[in-house]
């Protein structure tokens, strides 16, 4: 097991070292550098190298890197060209409020989606299988912000019950005070992972429901809700815990989208500016954080499985 | 968002489990494929074939997305034959009008001809997603071919590339790489081509791994055969329909993606759109009850990609299906 932990460890860190080298040439791929797009599409050569020696950008690649790695390690990403802030005080303001969006609509997602995929695996090949299916499947391909869209139409718009913009105070607490404007961010990012996850709830269930120790429970005569719960359950439920370290970078994706639908400051809209207005030290801090957080999700979720399931092969 | 659960995806009928797709054109190996195993009556190759279209028409929902698309694609690139309408130059004269005569759909924010913007939007939102599906499918198919193959550092090395890329959100990685690169058409389709092959990459290396040790390509390698011959004539034709089940879900992931950069005003440059630029469009109206501008996009997408789905569904049924029945 610590051999296995050890073994997953490395293995992380070996990828986000590669997402740290496939940072750093993206920016190296950047029209003009760093320098072209700070000093701006005027700046006279004599400028560009001034800035090009004062920021070491004239040192070869893998002594650059190495410096933006140490950098990096040490959290600091620089200085945004556009917000005359850190990008690391940034992030530390942003980064909570997706954490809270995100980890709020993944609780929804679990509490909505794991009940109705256990029914419609019960209840297969019946009307509410069909119906759950057919609107999986819709809200599967349905774009988030289309969904955002409708949810204000109709819930904000046509029936005036919550607000069309999220909350817009700095901190965390206020956001809870104001939890109103946080239903429909929430439920707009939950909707596609509940299509998501309900079916592979359903299949995890449809799965469990013909094996052989089933067949034994049944056998010695426990109760059909006692098979669900005590032995089905216990090992559909496996899977999900995988599932949702899968899901992390779909669900930062779908925060940029629903906090650039709802206006939420959180760190997808911080990155969404950043990319309209070119402010690569964000962009780069961003996706950095993110990948890092994907890494850690994974870690933790491929770790816990091994701890819970001793089939894992270690 | 739809890039890693695809509820189509889902354990029991995972692609992963789909140890050994056949390919329908190559008798030899079949026979070779099929008798190892399990030992059950071995089935002429066309037939098998056979088997798997027989399967696929059966599935009445499979064929209810290939009408679906068929007419799709019909509505888009020969719908402005039939309908032709002015999508280049701005009328201000015409802004804004709801659905009526002359404007089936209404028009939009520019004057442009609502129905007739359907039609052009949707030909950049098929196109980049089956050119850029196509592209995924091919470098990832290759990638994960060698990887699986080779196995070892080679293996360790190019997984850890796939999975640093997967690490990065899509969307934040395609964000950054349309402010780098103005986006076109071809762009897009180069960009979403180079970020989406990963998946099939990891599918192609998992089957090459367990066909690797298989007799009959330890086979090419005992009599001399290079290892080329190995991927390419051996493991390839055996992984080839996990790899056209899973393109069909790189297209409806690609169309969705192309709306999601369109609407984050990232997308392709006016007058030419997409449906996810126009929904874009539509959205600085949402407040003054313009429904015309938001949900034909909308449900055109959602239209599209669930007809996409249900292709790659009864594709899959097919190859399942093909294999228990061997």
């Amino acid at each position: 097991m610590i051999g296995y932990i050890l073994r997953r460890l490395l293995q992380s860190v070996a990828v986000v070292i590669v997402v740290t080298i496939i940072v750093f040439l993206l920016l190296q791929a950047l029209p003009g550098g760093a320098a072209h797009a700070i000093l701006g599409p005027r700046a006279t050569p004599a400028q560009i190298a001034t800035f090009n020696e004062q920021n070491g950008l004239n040192q070869p690649l893998i002594l650059q890197y190495f410096h933006d790695l140490g950098n990096w390690v040490t959290g600091n990403f620089g200085f945004s060209y556009k917000l005359n802030q850190s990008v690391s005080s940034l992030l530390w303001e942003r980064l909570p409020k997706t954490l809270i969006l995100s980890g709020l609509a993944l609780l929804l997602t679990v509490i909505v989606a794991i009940p109705i995929g256990i029914i419609q695996a019960v209840r297969r090949n019946r009307t509410f299988d069909y119906i759950a299916t057919a609107l999986s499947f819709i809200f599967y391909a349905a774009p988030t912000f289309f969904i955002g869209l409708v949810l204000i139409d109709w819930f904000s718009q046509k029936l005036p019950w919550f607000p069309p913009e999220a909350p817009q105070s700095d901190g965390i607490i206020p956001i809870f005070q104001d939890f109103d404007a946080m239903v429909l961010p929430i439920v707009t990012l939950a909707l596609l992972s509940i299509a998501g996850f309900s079916r592979y709830m359903r299949s995890s269930v449809l799965d469990n429901v013909n094996q052989d120790y089933v067949r034994t429970a049944r056998a010695k005569g426990a109760s059909e809700t006692r098979i669900l719960t005590r032995h089905v359950l216990r090992n559909a439920l496996i899977p999900i815990i995988t599932l949702l370290g899968l899901s992390l970078p779909a669900l930062f994706a779908g925060a940029l989208i629903t906090e650039s639908i709802f206006n939420f400051p959180g760190m997808g809209l911080l990155f969404w500016n950043a990319a309209q207005q070119s402010d690569y030290p964000i962009e780069l801090g961003v996706v950095i954080i993110t990948a890092f957080a994907t890494v850690i999700g994974n870690l933790i979720a491929d770790v816990s499985l091994a701890a819970i399931d001793p089939r894992v092969q270690l | 968002m739809t890039f890693s659960i695809n509820p189509a995806e889902s354990p029991d009928d995972s692609d992963m489990n789909v140890s050994n797709p056949l390919h329908p054109g190559e008798p030899g190996e079949l026979a070779e494929v099929i008798a190892l195993p399990t030992g059950l009556p071995v089935g002429k190759p066309r037939s098998m074939f056979q088997l798997g279209v027989e399967v696929f028409v059966q599935n009445r929902l499979a064929i209810v997305g290939v009408v679906v698309l068929v007419l799709a694609i019909a509505f888009c690139f020969l719908g402005p034959l039939v309908y032709p309408t002015d999508q280049v130059n701005v009328n201000l004269a015409i802004v804004d009008l709801p659905p009526g005569p002359g404007h089936p759909l209404g028009t939009d924010a520019a004057g442009y001809d609502q129905l007739g913007r359907m039609m052009v939007g949707g030909q950049t939102s098929l196109v980049v997603g089956f050119a850029a599906a196509a592209i995924a499918t091919v470098i990832g198919t290759l990638w994960g071919a060698i990887a699986g193959f080779f196995g070892g550092v080679i293996d360790g090395f190019m997984m850890r590339i796939v999975d640093a890329i997967l690490s990065i959100p899509i969307l934040f990685l395609l964000l950054f790489l349309v402010t780098i690169v103005q986006p076109s058409v071809p762009v897009m389709i180069f960009v979403l081509g180079l970020t989406a092959w990963l998946i099939p990459a990891r599918l192609v290396r998992g089957e090459s791994l367990t066909i690797r040790v298989r007799e009959y390509v330890q086979a090419v390698t005992v009599m001399g055969g290079s290892s080329w011959r190995s991927v390419l004539r051996h493991i390839m034709p055996n992984v080839i329909g996990t790899v056209i089940v899973n393109a069909t879900f790189q297209v409806a992931d690609a169309i969705l993606l192309v709306a999601y950069l369109g609407y984050l005003g990232l997308g392709i440059a006016p007058p030419a759109t997409d449906w996810g630029g126009m929904l874009s469009d539509g959205t600085q109206n949402l407040f003054t009850n313009y429904w015309w501008l938001i949900y034909p996009p909308g449900l055109a997408i959602i239209i599209v990609v669930v007809a996409v789905n249900l292709v790659g569904d009864g594709l899959r049924d097919s190859v399942e299906v093909r294999l228990q029945r061997r």
